[in-house]
């Protein structure tokens, strides 16, 4: 029988599986926000997971809300991704310092 | 009951899988591409758990939209991907050192807790049976009603999301000749024409 620990195990592998991208990736900003949508989407395993076995559908209205934020945070990123690359050539990560922050 | 057992394992095995590719792909259209698939993975457990709906917008919405667009900017941009690849190796042990630590942490949260008995009394909206409403109707008759705010501000997200994307990405070419419409509508017979008399013989 499925239980609810096994869809959050799933949730946990995919979610450190995003931070360990971002780790490994520290130059590719591509990869890096690939990572950030992994993330997202193991939130949302979580969510709709405990919607489920608790039998609360709040759970998935708030997946939907988490997934209007990932569409929206990825088609931003990659329009200033685009408009960087314009002006500067390159992608990397160590190369964005036109603010010297 | 075994049937969405094996369903699990093997959804779930896929994206676990995928995701690591995601992360280790050398190409990033490969990349791309495994992140289609973990996407699509975890529409399928979405499914084995009941929300229909969640898992068809995850394929529209991600799959879609989402992932169609990385891909087009990855196949857009001009970059040299093993350069940005060269550091990997460095970072590898802190990387796994800190997932590792993480993903124990995530362990021990998981393992020592438990469902409260007040719970079920505290849920908000509790899901009708699936053989009375279905999930695509539950959900609606919530978005719609209760939530139908947040419903709305999600779409002024997604609006303005796109306004930012446009205006970030437009690029007005100082060069190039285009269609003036309103030059055109503007221009006037009047000023535009000019009859000139020319005698017999002398022209050109």
């Amino acid at each position: 029988m499925i239980g609810l620990g096994h869809y959050l195990t799933v949730a946990a592998i995919l979610f450190v599986t995003g931070i360990f991208g971002i780790f490994i990736n520290r130059k590719n900003v591509i990869i890096i926000l690939m990572s950030i949508e992994l993330m997202l989407l193991a939130v949302n395993i979580n969510l709709v997971a405990f919607s489920a076995y608790l039998g609360d559908l709040v759970g998935q209205v708030f997946t939907l809300f988490v997934l209007t934020v990932a569409a929206a945070e990825a088609a931003i990123g990659l329009a200033i991704l685009v408009c960087f690359f314009r002006n500067r050539g390159t992608i990397a990560v160590e190369d964005v310092n036109v603010m010297k922050g | 009951m075994a049937f969405a057992a094996v369903a699990f394992y093997f959804f779930a095995i896929v994206a676990v899988v995928s995701g690591a590719l995601v992360v280790f792909a050398r190409n990033p259209v490969h990349s791309v591409l495994w992140l289609i698939l973990a996407f699509f993975s975890a529409a399928g457990l979405f499914v084995l758990l009941g929300a229909e709906f969640v898992a068809m917008l995850m394929l529209i919405v991600y799959v879609g939209a989402v992932a169609v667009l990385f891909l087009f900017v990855v196949m857009m941009l001009d970059v040299d991907f093993a350069a940005l690849k060269a550091g990997m190796a460095q970072y590898l042990p802190v990387g796994l050192l800190i997932g590792l630590v993480l993903l124990v942490q995530l362990g021990f949260a998981f393992g020592a807790w438990e469902i409260s008995d007040e719970a079920l009394s505290l849920r908000a909206a509790v899901t009708p049976p699936p053989d009375q409403v279905e999930n695509t109707a539950a959900l609606g008759m919530l978005v719609y009603t209760r939530y139908v705010f947040l419903f709305q501000m999600a779409g002024l997200i997604l609006l303005v999301a796109m306004i930012g994307a446009i205006v970030l990405t437009l690029r007005k070419r100082v060069h190039v000749k285009r269609q003036d419409v309103l030059g055109q509508m503007y221009r006037d017979p009047k000023t535009a024409v000019t009859l000139v008399d020319i005698k017999p013989g002398q022209g050109a």
